[in-house]
């Protein structure tokens, strides 16, 4: 078998198209990613005081996690010494388009950054009493819940709801890193916008949700009176919403979220690192031609007679040949992968674009499982190389079933999302969710489209399926390669 | 030309995958076509606005690839066994040559276009309306019809032309499924507007189905003649330069 390798190694490093190829890899991957970052511009436009046009680039602040989070609302708030607690009666939760996830509530938050750390009670739109701390967590309340109460007692919040404010159900406790001896007590209320697809929704029209609340009690040491900050406003400086004192009580009305940044289909601003790899098909495609010519061109040239002569085993030749062009092909993805992710990293940055933080794990997973992809995707083109011994049948054979699934998922708009999201489960483009690093989450509603970096299945499931496809074409190669004369 | 014309006729009739290949383009199109159209419902508002025309051509995405593989082994093949010398010592005049491949892989790619075509479109006119999507009228239908039929005729003519100046099978049709994909995808990736706009003008795939907008035509990157008229210069370039390349090397 080392013989054999060594063999097919030197034929693919002797080869002057071959190794044209092999450099095509990297090339045509950070070309094309390089050209698709520098075209990929995030900002806003908006007029400013003498009626000109300004614009600003996109921001998103890091939640305690590390991670992009969505934090904008309407605050009204006292500053809270110590040790002390709130607690409100919320009447009602209106607004113009009621979003499931409209949240209204109190709030325990560190300062009035935004992406401070937080700990809310809150009554949303459909989804009942929640309980939601530092933008990722969530938990539910009691159904039919009006009275909410927050609890500080030094790094501990605890979250209680109760229908009659005399019984008192905990819905959580939790331990809030970074909050000073003085927080911010208040109420809060924001909405996420509708979804573009979905009915009435004129352009440029700001959904708000209005939480009416009274019964309010802040016991501790508070300083000062109630105070009305937007929180996380845009670089147009427009408000985020607004409160009035209604006799006993406050209604407070806003717009905005407080959650994870999951990206443009949920009305964030994250790009996905995935993003500094799109070019990646096109290296794709030079693997795929690769990987064919590595057997047609034995064919066209009558030397797979002599390969065979020399060695009767024909499976081990299929064996070493996938070998040779996989890892080769891993290889030089790689090599592209590690260019292409810093050089597009830095061009989207200069574009104005705020990139997913990921850690340097989550980065060797993705650009290590892309060159995975390009292997697997080289080794298909191997062995449909020697099912159809011609170049053209394979090569396209090749394209259809692993590039074409995945262009008509992604960027097809007609195409319903439900076979698009089957294309991604059975095609062998699959593999490509090897790229995906932003969690999904109950509490924000969005497209989750593989073009924000979301594919239907988990990072390894897709890649499984591209290999389940690849060992189904060796296995017909090595039957037909065993049973056809060369 | 009779004559030439007669031999490559004779050569593409006679070998067996030229059959096969037509029946894939006829088979892919109309198979991935029906699948879209029937699956396709207006529910959401991307759906609705989305163009029945192009809907129920959908196939037109793999039936294209099949007639790329046709084209390029019209020539390739020739390549691979050695057969150009035989043709080329037969038939010295080597634009002559490669006009009479054009016209034979034109005439039966549009043959097959029709029958590939002309289905897709029925089953759009009589699934789609009862799924909630408005039909266009018969005049632009017929204008994507037969511009659907035109845009494989074109796709095999660059096919060909590429084919000509690499001679692998195997690169050529590489390097055409990259030229029509490489456009709308980096297009759909691009967040710039503007370089959208331009990518989809210049591809040869993206401006060729300009050829089937029938919604909403003035917001679209390129009217749908004009963009016929892309991929048709994108045909002409890549057999010009096939041309030249086949005169100046040795076969």
């Amino acid at each position: 078998m080392t013989a054999l390798l060594h063999a097919e190694w030197t034929k693919l490093r002797t080869v002057r198209g071959w190794v044209i190829a092999m450099l095509f890899v990297p090339i045509m991957t950070v070309g094309l990613s390089a050209l698709i970052s520098s075209g990929s511009e995030c900002g806003y436009q908006f007029p400013g005081p003498n009626g000109q046009m300004l614009s600003g680039g996109c921001s998103a602040p890091t939640g305690p996690g590390g991670e992009l989070v969505q934090d904008k609302f309407y605050f009204v708030h006292q500053a809270l010494a110590g040790n002390g607690s709130i607690t409100a009666r919320i009447t009602a939760l209106t607004s113009s388009n009621l979003q499931p996830w409209a949240k209204a509530g109190i709030i325990i938050k560190a300062n009035t950054v935004p992406g401070s750390a937080y700990a809310a009670m809150m009554v949303t739109g459909a989804r009942g009493v929640r309980m939601q701390w530092n933008f990722t967590q969530d938990t539910a309340g009691m159904p039919g819940a009006h009275w909410l109460r927050l609890v500080r007692s030094g790094d501990t919040i605890t979250g209680y709801d109760s229908a009659d404010g005399a019984r008192w159900t905990k819905v959580g406790a939790v331990t809030l890193g970074g909050l000073r001896s003085t927080a911010q007590v208040g109420l809060f209320a924001t909405t996420p916008q509708p979804q573009s697809g979905a009915a009435a929704v004129s352009v440029g029209q700001t959904v708000n949700a209005t939480g009416t609340f009274d019964q309010i009690i802040v016991a501790g040491a508070t300083r000062g009176s109630w105070a009305g900050t937007s929180i996380g406003e845009g670089p147009d400086g427009l408000p985020t919403g607004a409160y009035q004192q209604t006799g006993a009580g406050l209604s407070v009305s806003g717009h905005g979220d407080i959650a994870p940044d999951t990206g443009e289909g949920a009305g964030g601003t994250a790009t996905p690192i995935s993003h500094t790899l799109d070019g990646l098909f096109a290296g794709m495609i030079v693997a795929i031609v690769l990987g064919t010519s590595f057997i047609t061109a034995e064919y066209r040239r009558g030397m797979i007679r002599t390969t065979l002569a020399a060695c009767p085993r024909r499976g081990r030749v299929l064996a070493a040949k996938a070998v040779v062009a996989g890892a080769a092909t891993f290889a030089a993805g790689f090599i592209g992968c590690a260019i292409a992710e810093p050089l597009g990293s830095h061009l989207l940055r200069s574009h104005g674009n705020v990139l997913e933080p990921v850690t340097s794990l989550t980065l060797l997973r993705v650009e290590a499982g892309t060159a995975a992809v390009f292997a697997a995707t080289a080794v298909l083109g191997v062995a449909l190389g020697a099912v159809f011994r011609r170049g053209a049948d394979a090569v396209t054979t090749a394209i259809v079933v692993v590039i074409v699934p995945w262009f008509l998922a992604v960027s097809s708009p007609a195409l319903p999302t439900t076979v698009a999201d089957w294309l991604l489960r059975v095609s062998p483009s699959a593999a490509l969710a090897i790229q995906q690093t932003i969690p999904r989450y109950p509490q924000v509603i969005s497209d989750y489209a593989p073009h924000d970096g979301f594919f239907p299945l988990a990072p390894l499931a897709g890649f499984a399926v591209l290999c389940a496809w690849t060992a189904a074409a060796l296995w017909l190669a090595a039957r037909l390669l065993r049973r056809r004369d060369a | 030309m009779g004559a030439t014309l007669h031999a490559e006729w004779t050569k593409a009739r006679t070998v067996p995958t030229t059959m096969w290949l037509l029946g894939g383009v006829v088979t892919l199109t109309v198979m991935l076509s029906a699948l879209v159209t029937a699956s396709t419902k207006c529910g959401s508002a991307a759906t609705c606005a989305a163009d029945p025309a192009k809907i129920s051509l959908t196939g037109i995405y793999l039936g294209q690839a099949v007639v790329g593989v046709l084209a390029v082994l019209a020539i390739s093949d020739e390549y691979s066994t050695g057969m150009i010398r035989v043709t080329l010592a037969a038939m010295p005049r080597r634009g002559m040559v490669l006009t009479a491949k054009a016209a034979v892989v034109t005439g039966m790619v549009l043959v097959a276009g029709v029958i590939a075509v002309l289905p897709s479109v029925l089953m759009g006119r009589m699934i789609l309306p009862g799924n909630g999507l408005v039909f266009p009228a018969a005049g632009p239908m017929l204008r994507v019809t037969v511009g659907s039929i035109l845009y494989l005729g074109l796709i095999g003519l660059l096919s060909l032309g590429v084919a000509t100046m690499v001679r692998d099978s195997a690169v050529a049709i590489g390097i055409v499924l990259s030229l029509l994909f490489v456009f709308p995808i980096v297009a759909h990736f691009v967040s710039d507007p503007i370089w959208q706009r331009h990518l989809e003008q210049i591809g040869p795939m993206t401006a060729g189905l300009a050829i089937q907008d029938t919604v909403d035509l003035s917001n679209q990157p390129i009217s749908p003649w004009t963009g016929l008229g892309v991929l048709a210069a994108w045909a002409a370039g890549a057999l010009l330069l096939g041309r030249l390349v086949l005169a100046m090397r040795d076969a």
